[in-house]
């Protein structure tokens, strides 16, 4: 898992792919001027979706995928995120927009403070810390005393924003901007973060953490300024599913949704930015699909009862631990890797091995 | 003298690290042979490889019997006893419970029991102290430990890495006497590595000289005894 | 003076349910070092299995032992096959694993037997001791078997070879292979034994809150609970500690919080284990090897 997270930041090429495919999902919405058909929107409210799943999953990465610690409870965070967004909204009445910048600071603290206790659990007791808080966020927001804010077991309710200036597109093509925006600027800003002198302690700090302590690292802060950075991440796609769903409600944020953060955290691949945004694609497909997949399944096998994507998510996992264990993206590295390893075989015999070349750097 | 063990090609391998090269080796029925050489030379490697707990090759057999594809507990339920580096020993259970632990792989529990006496005339001061967490055991008690239970399984064959480790020069003595007389009334066989050369050509009647991974030399222990050069070069004395 | 009596009662019954989950999880933890997290739907499905029998005319006990039976098998295939070739995996891939057996069976029992709540019967006779409502005995009959199997359980790993070689390979694996025991064979015995208490489990707590494909999950929970005040690898400490965290969970409920942060009360008890003691009460601190 390890050697493909560290290796992708560095490879060439990927800054193509990055502008190639952020261009095409620029153009995408214009599809709809160009061919203008009654499912458009709803095709554009599932790009929506695509993105806030991957910029969950990107936040759930950058805690498990690159800093180790394991987290079964993002949901909390996307819950946290989604609530401050439509209380401020409503109760406020703030603009949509101005939510994020709050939504990540109120995240980023929540995670932070997280982190603290979080340290002193080694990996599967965080694992079972979080698991129960993931379990424990729908009480936890249907409780009384807070229902004034959170609207208790019934949710709250928001308005869909219009797009601004007049411009002459459709709500959900608006959105889909919205979201493509802060996808874009959070992705850049995670690129970043992990190609510097940060990055790098992240990375250490999860191979091997008392070797970076040993090296200098402070690895507690940099443990829990990761919970919050990840926090901060899953929050604001919380808030950003708020708006765009123009719903929250508690049971929504049951186990369930830290489950799909994992698994699209495993099917991207751990460690793998792009991997998010697959990851993110997953989601939201077998989530669109999983009712005639449902139908399918139920017709094959001649079952009774409907088949839940559960079931689709437990199985992949599975399978993925097996077959796939760096996910997609892991997956595609490799294959692109072992091709170009057979083709650039005689090429590395000549070429001057890579220890003697750092060894002359030194002198 | 027929062999017990026979090692004939036997590599092993640490990942891509290879720690062995094709060693041969054999240990006469009733004997005491001595794995001599310096650290790293393969001796302890060779201990695991003959129970096959690192990745090998090469055939080992036992009283003529293929044993090279046998799992580490098939071949311990062959009558082969490994005392292991560091004595293995299962510090939340008791000494009684150390030493009883033999009785889930020996179907004659007769025999078992009586293994048991046996042990306890070898060593009393584990009967003192059978009741009592053996995590709680001193060094030498831990090491005569690790033998009681080799013994409690009945061994044709017993490998013994390295029992002198970290004890006091006096307590070592004391087991290698034991041990002794292990092998002659017992009629145990015993391959022994060990770092304290001159105790264990004490107690071998037969050597063999490891370096690097593979054997240097081998012959009766006076042979080495004799022979100061080799044992300059080699031991160290 | 009464409700107190009635919550202790009801507070003793989950935590013998509380007991039987932790024994399961602490089964598992000490033989290989990893927390179930499908302990809890693992134990859902199996008592899913027993009202099967159960509607196909099998009378409760023999449903009963069945049903152990085949969840023992379970655990056991679970094991040599899903968790095996993932022995030297990092700890996350094994937390995805169990993550991906918790979605499983969940659905699986929805896909077999919908998701729809059903009755499952009790063993034990309706009505109560004291005629006045305070402790039924079915709660008597749920702590009696919990204590019972308890019993069994210290009985098989005190006083027989085959536990003493369980315990062995739990605690130095290699030391026990070279006693000939057949280690991987040990930790899925104790996957067995962990997926059967759970199945008991299962089965004395569904005829108080229904059966449902989501019984277990405030369970699980809870059994996360009592396994670490008891401390994570001390099977007797985990009867304890379900006992203390079922009746400190209806008292606090009852008297401080409301019913309604029933699941924030668990978290918090698991975080402050945690943190604050985390060998449990009764478990030994666990020095970390580098």
């Amino acid at each position: 898992m390890a050697a493909s997270a560290t290796s992708w930041a560095t490879r060439r090429g990927i800054g193509w792919w990055a502008l190639a495919f952020w261009i095409f999902m620029l153009v995408l919405p214009l599809m709809g001027s160009a061919f203008p058909s009654e499912s458009f929107d709803y095709y554009m409210f599932m790009g929506q979706s695509m993105m806030v799943y991957a910029i969950a999953v990107l936040g759930l990465n950058l805690l498990t995928g690159f800093n180790g610690q394991i987290s079964l409870g993002h949901g909390a965070f996307f819950a946290l995120g989604a609530y401050t967004a439509a209380i401020l909204m409503i109760d406020f009445g703030w603009p949509y927009w101005a939510t994020i910048p709050v939504v990540a600071i109120v995240c980023f603290g929540a995670g932070f403070l997280f982190g603290f206790p979080a340290l002193k659990l080694e990996s599967h007791y965080l694992a079972l810390a979080t698991f129960t808080l993931a379990i424990a966020v729908p009480q936890l927001l249907k409780h009384k005393s807070i229902a004034g804010w959170t609207g208790g077991v019934s949710g709250l309710v928001l308005e869909k924003p219009d797009p601004p200036f007049g411009l002459p597109i459709s709500p959900d093509q608006f959105l889909f901007y919205f979201c493509l925006l802060m996808a874009m600027i959070l992705f850049w800003a995670a690129f970043n973060l992990l190609r510097g002198r940060s990055g790098r302690a992240m990375m250490a700090i999860r191979d091997h953490g008392m070797a970076a302590g040993t090296m200098g690292i402070d690895t507690s802060l940099y443990k829990t300024i990761t919970f919050g950075i990840s926090a901060l991440y899953t929050g604001i796609a919380g808030a950003l599913s708020a708006i765009t769903v123009a719903y929250v409600a508690p049971d929504s944020f049951a186990l369930p949704l830290s489950i799909a953060f994992l698994v699209g955290l495993v099917v991207g691949g751990i460690g793998s930015l792009p991997g998010c945004l697959i990851g993110g694609a997953f989601l939201v497909l077998v989530q669109n699909w999983s009712q005639s997949l449902s139908d399918v399944l139920k017709e094959t096998f001649s079952l009774q009862y409907d088949v839940p994507s559960w079931a689709i998510y437990g199985v992949l996992l599975l399978l993925l631990m097996y077959v796939m264990p760096t996910g997609i993206a892991g997956g595609v590295l490799r294959l692109r890797g072992a091709i170009a390893g057979r083709l650039r075989r005689v090429e590395t015999v000549r070429s001057k091995p890579l220890v003697l070349q750092s060894e002359g750097e030194k002198h | 003298m027929t062999a017990i063990l026979e090692a004939t090609g036997l590599s092993a391998y640490y990942g891509p690290v290879r720690a062995l090269y094709e060693v041969d080796f054999r240990i006469e029925t009733g004997g005491v042979t001595a794995l001599l050489g310096a650290n790293g030379a393969g001796k302890t490697t060779t201990l695991r490889a003959v129970c096959n707990m690192v990745r090998r090759s090469g055939t080992t057999k036992l009283n003529g019997q293929d044993i090279s594809r046998l799992a580490t507990e098939d071949i311990v339920r062959l009558g082969v006893a490994h005392v292991p580096e560091g004595r293995g020993t299962f510090t939340g259970l008791t000494v009684e419970e150390n030493l009883k632990l033999a009785f889930h792989v020996r179907r004659d529990r007769a025999a078992a029991n009586r293994d048991l006496d046996l042990v306890f005339t070898y060593f009393p001061r584990l009967k003192e102290r059978v009741r009592q967490q053996a995590g709680t055991l001193s060094g030498g008690e831990q090491q005569m430990l690790a033998i009681s239970r080799a013994l409690m399984l009945g061994p044709k064959l017993m490998l013994l890495d390295e029992p002198s480790f970290g004890l006091a020069p006096l307590v070592v003595q004391e087991i290698f006497r034991i041990l002794r007389s292990i092998n002659e009334n017992e009629h145990v066989s015993m391959l022994i590595v060990e770092q304290n050369a001159a105790l264990a050509l004490e107690l071998a009647d037969h050597v063999y000289l490891l370096e690097t991974g593979r054997v240097v030399t081998s012959g009766p222990s006076a042979m080495v005894q004799n022979d100061e050069a080799l044992r300059r070069a080699y031991l160290g004395y | 003076m009464e409700l107190l009596l009635q919550q202790i009662a009801s507070g003793l019954t989950s935590g013998a349910i509380y007991a039987c989950v932790a024994l399961g999880l602490v089964m598992i933890y000490v033989s290989t070092d990893h927390i179930n997290f499908a302990q809890g739907e693992m134990a859902m499905f199996s008592t899913y299995i027993a009202w099967a029998l159960i509607q196909a005319g099998v009378s409760y006990w023999v449903a009963f032992g069945a049903t152990m039976v085949i969840a023992f098998a379970g655990g056991l295939l679970i094991q040599r096959f899903i968790l095996k070739p993932l022995e030297h995996a990092p700890v996350l891939a094994l937390v995805v694993c169990f993550i991906a057996l918790l979605s499983i069976f969940n659905s699986m029992a929805g896909v077999i037997w919908s998701f729809t709540v059903k009755q499952f019967p009790s063993p034990f006779p309706k009505g109560d001791l004291t005629g006045a409502g305070l402790v039924s005995y079915h709660q008597i009959g749920v702590v009696g078997v919990t204590v019972v199997m308890l019993g069994l359980l210290t009985c098989f790993f005190r006083f027989t070879t085959l536990g003493l070689a369980m315990r062995a390979a739990a605690q130095n694996a290699s030391s026990a292979r070279l006693m000939g025991v057949r280690v991987s064979w040990m930790l899925a015995l104790g996957w067995g034994m962990a997926a059967a208490i759970g199945a008991v489990a299962g089965m004395l707590v569904a005829p108080i809150v229904f059966l449902d494909p989501n019984m277990m999950t405030g369970i699980l929970t809870y059994g996360f609970a009592a396994a670490l005040v008891g401390g994570i690898g001390n099977p007797g400490g985990a009867v304890i500690g379900g006992f203390v965290v079922g009746v400190l969970e209806n008292l606090v409920g009852t008297y401080i919080i409301g019913n309604e942060l029933k699941l924030s009360f668990a978290l918090v008890i698991i975080v402050g284990v945690l943190l604050l003691k985390p060998a449990g009460l009764f478990g030994r601190v666990n020095v970390k090897r580098v």
